[in-house]
């Protein structure tokens, strides 16, 4: 056919010249030791927010925090545990009443960090009146109501009863119930400290934000770059490896993966899907492709009475048993995800909760028992599902028909299951809210803290922050209580196992993939790694 | 009714160099006069319209035979795509995916392991409709108005050209997103009507200007001096010489609204899925190109050949009816 | 002359006013974007509420778009969400998007109308057949196709120029974006010259022209293309204000944060403050074009003339 032999000379002559294009390029040996003068370029994103530590629950804003901040802890950038940072000492003998000592250490601009550093921050997050979008996170905090009512009525209250300073390096903190693993939730960027330029002088703090960590700002061009600079006194251990890192705002990760080729750009921390699997030919080694935190799932509207039948459980398992997601993962993300076999994150290791295939035949792909089950489980609702998502962000498009495609092939029926393409996210997150989805919907999760708490509680506790699909289960709930109580790390752990197994049990979300982060970057580079989170570890990459 | 602001002058330009300033020579130019030309105004043996002069010429030519049986086919898959396929558009498997041509499947497979060959043939119902249908309709409305503007002036000129210059205001995804996600319908026909919405002032500001040249000539003042009436003027002597800009606007549209589609498809307020149309098709191959470009070639050849058949019917009609060319 | 354009700038009021106000009741009708800052999570209500107070979003609509107006003749446009102010996001957006639509649209003028003419005056030869092929695929293959391509050959295998735009985002380095945002311009561009070009060179004046012995050149640009503009510019008149405020696709694939890109965040993120200021501001820019197009019609064509 001769149309089909000029489609393949086109893809020939086209795959030919960029294989060329991965060519180019010097070859520096680039010997371990790496000049620490030397400042590379990463690409960047727009942050969505001012970057006030309690204000950022983005990535991109993230990225900065984690460069200019160091808070109470910080999570080891390989394992993801939680390790003392700004912490002396974090003390408790009923997980409910915390004695925090600081170590010695200052801010870039001299000032000294202090536990009024802290509290004060604190203090400034969880206030309703500042609008910090991380408020909730100071909720464990006694007097918390005061500062935050939910119901919106007055504050009052300006300071958390729960924070006392007892000395310039020493605080205690109350929490309003027992939480054994609070202290390792205080390497999240919330709890950073904030020096008393942020409170005197906002503004100029906004437009060039004053940290401890190991970098500083030296400018900030909002929208278009922001240049950082190894902070020469930084009292840390984690000092800078390289001389600085300027910030680069790509609105198109493609354009920066074609900067990265060119030569343009250092560090191109999220690869595009549609390049992955050029990766290797275009960068050879210089590409990272490690777990992090992120488990995506298909969420249910529980509220609408067609998935809340005694038997929905047989239909979502069913559903779940229709969808490959080997195939998925292989071909859409090019193995930059994998198949999720639990509810949490491999990212937690075995000790933190995590336990692979603790799923079991629910989550494998076999078309024949996914039928049986979706009809004894009274067939889907209405007849076909229709999987929501936001059209607006990502590209769920591809997944999406995927594993529509994957769902109607197991059920030999070509409108089992379409996409449902909302057009934006703000839109796709008041129908959430407003409790208008009518069938399964994305719902993806990023970790705030490495914490197998951190991937049940918020998700599927009865009116959870982010229990979209409202589940409701006295059991799980029960046992999360339990757990939080459990001053014996392992004990609790193995609580929050037994709630994840009701969440298996019930399949009240079907667990599709965990997400890697992935990275690319240029030969002058070496030492680059991804922490669990996903981010960059800009402090260790060496340049030259 | 305003007067239309007309001198009957001539139109040779003038010798002064061009440059914004010389409006007002420009004005009091004195002009040569072209003797009444062999427009067609001018009494005829048999008084033969010019649209059945133009019918008549167009079945002689070669070019709009060819464009038509093009048009034929097209319209001939999209009512029948089952005719020249085998299986069905929807049937998709991954394993397959951006897999090149093989025997069955001459065109390849998508990223979705989607059958392209199929899909294309699929595709066409949707695009098609979408592109003639939409052009149609921004043609007509955008015609209609611009040429009204154009022909009146004065205040209908202001009201209508404000009323333009609001809705070019409006961009298009915010467009999109306001008014078709209220709409729950599964066919092609609020797509089309955004379109138009949205579509007819560009075409109505070609065709303003375009009239304004027009009305100027002197077989139009001829017109007038013999007392013809407004709709006869705007019908029989200004809309065929006017509608050149118009039919080429139209016809290059007429792509750009099969792959607006996709775009708003995108946006999640187009086409609700599981549709198959070029512009989809095209708009998820885009990203692949350096891995499938053959997913993209098709659609976007069958997407070329059906414009390329409209601008050549465009161009057909457009000579029909320009008498000089005969 | 000067009465008719002060009469066109008194019209701008009205449209002003209309646009603004259709703009904003639309971002409106998108409904409530406070949903969207916090997250795959929900917002905590007492956040919410507080945020919706801030941006002024708890007051009826009439009331929001009446203190925008009040403030927005006082130069204050509001805020964005990110907190930075719109008037900074103007001062930014604005000049790159302007050098990149001049780029663009002398792109449609010297390439579009040189096209335009040859092809007129050798309608049917191999050079129209090969401009309609070079047309059809500018149309058929998208922008963002295009423009990938471009970048990946001219930026990374050949390296004549660097693949994303740098912030300076000087007129060297807006060429290939301008090009790429012009190319379907110049399909309309060139193909309405050629029409025009093919339909006048036949007629009286340029006959009378000829057979007074001017020389071709002077006829085709002095009497036959003058005469032959007229569409081509009220399409580019039209085009300037969709070049600008709908460059989206060219803006994203070389990295430029000019106001198709701030625009069509704002629209997805129903940020009302930057959408209704960058809008108006195009307002602005779609009138005066307008004006000027109707203004060049009487230079190009005498017999045109405005009272």
């Amino acid at each position: 056919m001769r149309g089909a032999t000029h489609a393949k000379w086109t893809a020939c002559a086209v795959a030919v010249a960029l294989a060329a294009t991965a060519c180019g390029g010097g070859d520096d040996d680039g010997g371990s030791g790496g000049d620490t003068s030397a400042v590379l370029s990463a690409s960047w994103g727009d942050p969505q927010n001012p970057l006030e530590p309690a204000n950022t629950n983005e990535v991109q804003g993230g990225k900065v925090l984690d460069m200019v901040f160091r808070g109470l802890k910080r999570y080891n950038p390989e394992t993801g545990a939680a390790e003392d940072m700004l912490a002396e000492s974090i003390e408790t003998s009923d997980s409910q009443n915390f004695t925090i000592k600081i170590k010695d250490w200052t801010f870039s601009n001299g000032e000294k960090v202090t536990a009024d550093s802290f509290v004060n921050a604190w203090n400034y997050g969880a206030s309703l009146k500042n609008n910090q979008k991380n408020a909730y996170f100071f909720s464990y905090i006694e007097g918390y109501d005061q500062v935050h009512p939910e119901d919106g009525s007055k504050q009052t209250a300006d300071t958390l009863s729960g924070l006392k300073v007892v000395d310039e390096k020493t605080f205690t903190v109350k929490l309003n119930q027992k939480f054994s693993t609070f202290p390792e939730t205080l390497g999240y960027s919330a709890y950073a400290p904030l020096p008393q330029e942020f409170f005197d002088d906002h503004s100029a703090w906004l437009s060039k934000p004053v940290g401890n960590g190991p970098y500083t700002i030296q400018s900030y061009a909002k929208g278009s770059q922001m240049s950082l600079r190894a902070w020469e006194d930084y009292p840390g251990e984690d000092k800078a490896q390289n001389g600085g890192v300027d910030l680069k705002v790509y609105t198109d990760n493609n354009t920066a993966y074609t900067d990265l080729l060119a030569g343009n750009l250092d560090l191109v921390d999220d690869v595009p899907a549609s390049q992955l699997a050029n990766v290797q030919a275009d960068l050879g080694d210089r590409y990272l492709n490690t777990p992090a935190g992120i488990i995506q799932t298909l969420a249910f509207p529980y509220y609408d009475e067609k998935w809340d039948q005694p038997d929905s459980d047989k239909v979502r398992t069913g559903l779940s048993r229709a969808i490959d997601r080997k195939q998925i993962t292989e071909t859409i993300f090019q193995k930059t995800r994998t198949p999720a076999t639990d509810w949490t994150s491999p990212v937690l290791g075995e000790e933190g909760g995590f336990e692979e295939g603790f799923c079991g035949d629910a989550c494998e792909y076999d078309p024949d028992e996914a039928k049986k089950l979706i009809e004894e489980g009274g067939g889907l609702p209405g007849g076909q599902v229709k999987i929501t998502y936001n059209a607006d962000t990502g590209s769920h498009k591809d997944w999406v028909d995927a594993v529509c495609n994957s769902i109607n092939n197991a059920l030999d029926n070509e409108k089992a299951c379409v996409g449902n393409p909302v057009g934006t996210f703000a839109d796709f997150r008041n129908q959430i809210t407003d409790l208008k989805m009518s069938g399964p919907f994305r719902a993806g999760w990023q970790m705030d803290y490495p914490l197998i708490q951190n991937f049940l509680q918020p998700l599927y506790y009865t009116n959870a922050s982010s229990n979209d699909g409202k589940w409701s289960n006295k059991e799980f709930d029960d046992l999360v209580d339990q757990a939080n109580a459990e001053a014996d790390t392992a004990k609790a752990v193995d609580l929050f196992k037994q709630a994840e197994a009701v969440v298996r049990d019930n399949m009240a979300a079907i667990p599709l993939w965990y997400q890697n982060g992935s990275a690319g970057y240029s030969e002058r580079l070496s030492n680059v790694k991804l922490n669990p989170f996903s981010v960059p570890v800009y402090n260790e990459i060496k340049v030259g | 009714m305003p007067e239309p602001p007309i001198e009957p002058e001539g139109a040779i330009a003038s010798t002064g160099a061009g440059g914004a300033m010389d409006l007002a020579t420009a004005e009091g130019e004195t002009l040569e006069k072209n003797p009444l030309g062999p427009e067609g105004t001018g009494p005829r043996e048999k008084p033969r319209s010019l649209w059945s002069d133009a019918w008549r010429d167009l079945r002689r030519n070669p070019v709009f035979i060819i464009a038509g049986l093009v048009i034929l086919f097209l319209v001939f898959i999209s009512l029948w795509p089952g005719a020249i396929t085998w299986m069905s558009p929807l049937k998709c498997d991954l394993s397959k995916a951006q897999q090149g041509s093989q025997p069955g499947h001459p065109f390849g497979f998508n990223g979705q392991g989607c059958d392209v060959y199929t899909r294309t043939v699929y595709g066409a119902r949707t695009s098609v409709a979408v592109g003639v249908c939409a052009t149609l309709g921004v043609a007509l409305l955008g015609s209609l108005l611009g040429g009204l503007a154009g022909f009146f002036g004065g205040a209908a000129d202001s009201f209508l050209s404000r009323i333009t210059d609001i809705f070019f205001a409006i961009p298009v995804v915010l467009g999109g997103l306001v008014l078709l996600s209220v709409v729950t319908s599964n066919t092609i026909w609020p797509v089309i009507g955004f379109m138009i919405l949205l579509g007819w002032p560009q075409i109505s500001r070609i065709a303003r200007g375009s009239v304004i040249t027009v009305k100027q000539n002197d077989y139009v003042q001829a017109a007038r001096a013999l007392g013809a009436s407004n709709s006869r003027m705007l019908l029989r002597h200004i809309a065929p010489n006017a509608v050149a800009p118009v039919i080429v606007v139209a016809t290059i549209a007429l792509g750009t609204y099969i792959a607006l589609e996709a775009t708003l498809s995108y946006l999640g307020v187009g086409l609700k899925p599981p549709s198959v149309s070029w512009g989809i098709d095209i708009s998820s191959a885009s990203p692949y190109i350096r891995n499938a470009p053959h997913a993209l070639l098709w659609p976007s050849g069958a997407l070329a050949l059906t414009v390329l058949a409209f601008i050549m019917l465009g161009d057909a009609v457009r000579d029909a009816l320009d008498p000089k060319l005969r | 002359m000067g009465r008719y354009v002060v009469r066109r700038l008194l019209q701008m009021i009205p449209v002003f006013i209309g646009a603004t106000l259709l703009i904003f009741l639309m971002v409106n009708v998108m409904g409530d974007p406070i949903a969207g800052l916090c997250g795959d999570r929900q917002c905590d209500p007492a956040t919410a509420a507080q945020l919706e107070k801030e941006f002024g979003l708890d007051k009826p609509v009439w009331q929001q778009y009446l203190t925008y107006m009040g403030n927005v003749f006082t130069g204050d446009f509001g805020t964005a969400f990110n907190g930075q102010e719109v008037t900074e996001l103007m001062a930014s957006a604005f000049p790159v998007t302007i050098r990149l639509t001049i780029v663009a649209i002398l792109f449609e003028i010297v390439i579009g109308i040189t096209l335009g003419v040859i092809t007129g005056l050798r309608r049917g030869r191999p050079v129209d057949t090969g401009v309609l092929l070079i047309t059809l695929v500018v149309i058929s293959v998208p922008t963002f196709v295009t423009g990938l391509l471009l970048q990946l050959l001219l930026g990374v295998e050949w390296g004549w120029i660097k693949p994303s735009v740098s912030t300076d985002a000087t007129f060297g380095e807006l060429i290939v974006p301008g090009l790429v945002l012009a190319s379907v311009s110049l399909a309309y561009v060139t193909r309405l010259t050629r029409t025009s070009i093919a339909e006048n060179r036949r007629s009286d004046y340029v006959r009378t022209a000829v057979a007074k012995g001017l020389p071709r050149r002077r006829v085709i640009t002095k009497h036959l293309l003058r005469n032959s503009l007229i569409p081509v510019v009220t399409f580019i008149g039209t085009d300037i204000g969709a070049l600008m405020g709908g460059a989206i696709v060219t803006e994203r694939i070389f990295n430029i944060h000019g106001v198709g890109y701030q625009l069509y965040q704002g629209i997805l993120r129903q940020n009302t403050q930057t959408v209704v200021g960058f809008v108006t501001v195009l307002v602005l820019v779609f009138l005066v074009a307008n004006l000027l197009v109707d203004l060049l019609y009487a230079v190009l064509d005498p017999r045109i003339r405005y009272a």
